[in-house]
């Protein structure tokens, strides 16, 4: 098997919910071994297109295939191979961590003695250890997600699909999660992410689709992406909210492109001091001036005209 | 009984009728995970062997004294006790069905067992099977333990009465499996209250206690559609050793609403889970 061939591929899918489209004609490629990333706010399809992936959803239109299978006929075959992690943590709470695991992995068809070996490595995978026969309930949010994770992994999965794998977690758990991923990753195990932390997916993913409203709105690696859509700096002025409205055309002619936000405006320029000092000299008062690098929330903001994390 | 879900060349057989991925085979391994949790709280099992000692008991001791011996299957006089105890063995098998398959509601709404498990190779032939398994077998040993209280209480006098506890087990796995379709149905626990207005009656006019036969025609016809009826019929039927062809008819009843029941089932859980 070639490594770039696509391990996953989805052209003009559907999902329709009675007359809701969900998910309305994308065409995606996920090549075996990368980190493919789903980029996108609230609604914008991007569970429903993992739920049809994972072969838990049956699609309304459109060609899928998953490890070259069509999931409306091979679904278990596909299951066996992929690891799920859900956006909701489903754990089974009457069941200890150890046995979370366990017995997840009889679900798979493992005998006994494998699924007693897995989940002590599992449990080292997700740091679990020392909770090994405590009861699940308890645990942290985070802890509860890294175990969903770890159960995700005990059928030795070639894809993992990850909904949304780090949200409601603190920023530490959340590196801690980002190097587990990363792990896998080395490992040869393809990963497909949800997300709505642009600094995630520009962390963890080789390749991503921006989706909006069920649709793909853009394609490519986050920084194919930011310097498609982007400049390579920002000046970020930030104002009491409706001041910024007088200093737009102060500052217009400054950057390439200015984005109006309630609290700010954005300034994207390919050198951010240099606005800044030209803002001050007209004149333009604001609160507090920032200079960044442009991220994946720009790339988003300039292909919808709106932010993603509100 | 997990031999449904044991035997290899059944498994394929189910495999080729049922739709396209909704079995697998691998229901037994939901089986586990019952059979795991039960281990740990072994007490709640052993709480309902000592419930039919306590049925059985009753109508022994106390109210057997008040009735005189009655007419049986066939013609047959007997005791009100040795009458009654083969209704009440299954009755207890339909109880026991019925609660554990209740369960299924809050595992489907709340816990997100399904939909875990849904995510594995197993179906939802897969689930339906497996929970009805766990239900029928832990119906079997109540129904072993109800047959030794018959029989230490000398209720059991002819060798027919040891397939009471097979007919225990259909009678659990029709309830289970239609159970399984109301728990599905159930929008919040309080609608628990409709399920015991449908299994109260039954166990009361299900011709548990006296004969249908005191009921006018349209009345009967009523009570000839309740399952527990069916079971009743089948279980007197062995314990006084009285056969008949009708027993086939109420095998067969008990067969064909276990059929549907797990067909429902599935269906159920693919429309609100698979969706
Ligand atoms: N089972 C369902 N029935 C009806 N509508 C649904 C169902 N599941 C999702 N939808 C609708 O489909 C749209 C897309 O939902 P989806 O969960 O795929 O979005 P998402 O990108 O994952 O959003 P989020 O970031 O909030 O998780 C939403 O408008 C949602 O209300
Ligand atoms: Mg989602």
């Amino acid at each position: 098997m070639r490594s770039d061939e696509a391990i996953i591929s989805g052209t003009g899918l559907v999902k329709r919910f009675a007359d809701f489209e969900a998910v309305r004609g994308i065409d995606f490629q996920v090549r075996r071994g990368e980190a493919f990333g789903f980029l996108g706010p609230n609604g914008a399809g991007k569970s429903s297109t993992m739920r049809m992936v994972s072969c838990m959803s049956p699609r309304s239109g459109g060609e899928l295939r998953v490890l070259g299978m069509d999931p409306d006929r091979k679904g278990p075959a596909i299951r066996a191979r992929i690891g799920v992690v859900p956006q909701q943590d489903n754990l089974d709470l009457e069941l200890t961590v150890r046995q979370n695991l366990q017995v997840y992995g009889r679900y798979f068809g493992l005998t006994r003695k494998e699924v007693r070996a897995k989940a002590v490595e599992l449990m080292e995978f997700a740091r679990l250890t020392d909770r090994a026969d405590h009861d699940v309930q308890p645990l942290s949010g985070g802890m509860k997600r890294r175990l969903t994770i770890a159960r995700a992994l005990v059928n030795d999965p070639e894809v993992l699909l990850l909904d949304e794998p780090t949200t409601g977690l603190d920023p530490q758990a959340r590196h801690l999660l980002w190097e587990k991923l990363f792990q896998l990753k080395q490992r040869g195990v393809t990963l497909i992410i949800t997300t709505h932390y642009m600094d995630e997916a520009e962390q963890l993913c080789d390749r991503l689709v921006v989706m909006d409203g069920g649709k793909i709105v853009a394609e490519g690696s986050p920084a194919e992406l930011i310097t498609r859509y982007a400049t390579r700096e920002v000046l970020e002025l930030r104002f009491p909210p409706g001041d910024q409205h007088a200093a737009v055309d102060k500052v217009r002619d400054l950057a390439e492109r200015v984005e109006v936000l309630p609290d700010r405006l954005l300034l994207y320029t390919e050198d951010g001091d240099a606005a800044t000092t030209r803002a001050h000299d007209r004149g333009v008062r604001p609160i507090s001036t920032l200079v960044r690098r442009s991220s994946l929330e720009d790339v988003f903001l300039r292909l919808t005209g709106r932010t993603l994390v509100d | 009984m997990l031999s449904i879900v044991d035997n290899p060349r059944r498994t394929a057989v189910l495999q080729r009728v049922l739709p396209s991925g909704s079995y697998v085979g691998l229901a037994r391994r939901l089986v586990e995970r019952s059979a795991l949790l039960y281990a740990r709280a072994w007490v709640v099992l052993l709480s309902g062997v000592f419930e039919p000692l306590f049925y059985v008991l009753a109508f022994k001791i106390g109210f057997g004294a008040l009735v005189p011996a009655v007419t049986g299957p066939g013609g047959l006089r007997l005791e009100y006790a040795a009458y009654v105890a083969p209704a009440l063995l299954v009755a207890s098998a339909m109880n026991g069905a019925v609660s554990e398959t209740m369960s299924m509601f809050y595992k489907l709404r709340f816990d997100g067992l399904y939909d875990s498990v849904l995510a594995t190779p197993l179906g939802t032939y897969d689930v339906a099977i497996g929970e009805l398994s766990w239900t029928v077998l832990r119906s079997g040993l109540y129904a072993v333990a109800f047959f030794a209280v018959m029989a230490v209480l000398g209720l059991v006098t002819t060798p027919w009465a040891l397939l009471l506890v097979p007919v225990a087990l259909v009678v659990s796995m029709a309830f289970a499996a239609v159970g399984m379709v109301c728990a599905t149905l159930l929008r919040s626990s309080a609608q628990f209250e409709y399920i015991h207005l449908l299994v109260v009656p039954m166990f009361l006019f299900s011709g548990t206690f006296y004969s249908i036969d005191v009921y006018p025609l349209p009345l009967r016809w009523v009570a000839e559609l309740s399952p527990l009826y069916h079971g009743v019929e089948l279980a007197r039927g062995f314990s006084t050793g009285v056969l008949g062809t009708a027993m086939l008819g109420h095998a067969a009843y008990l067969v064909a609403l276990t059929a549907v029941g797990l067909y429902g089932t599935s269906k159920r859980i693919g429309r609100l889970l698979l969706n």
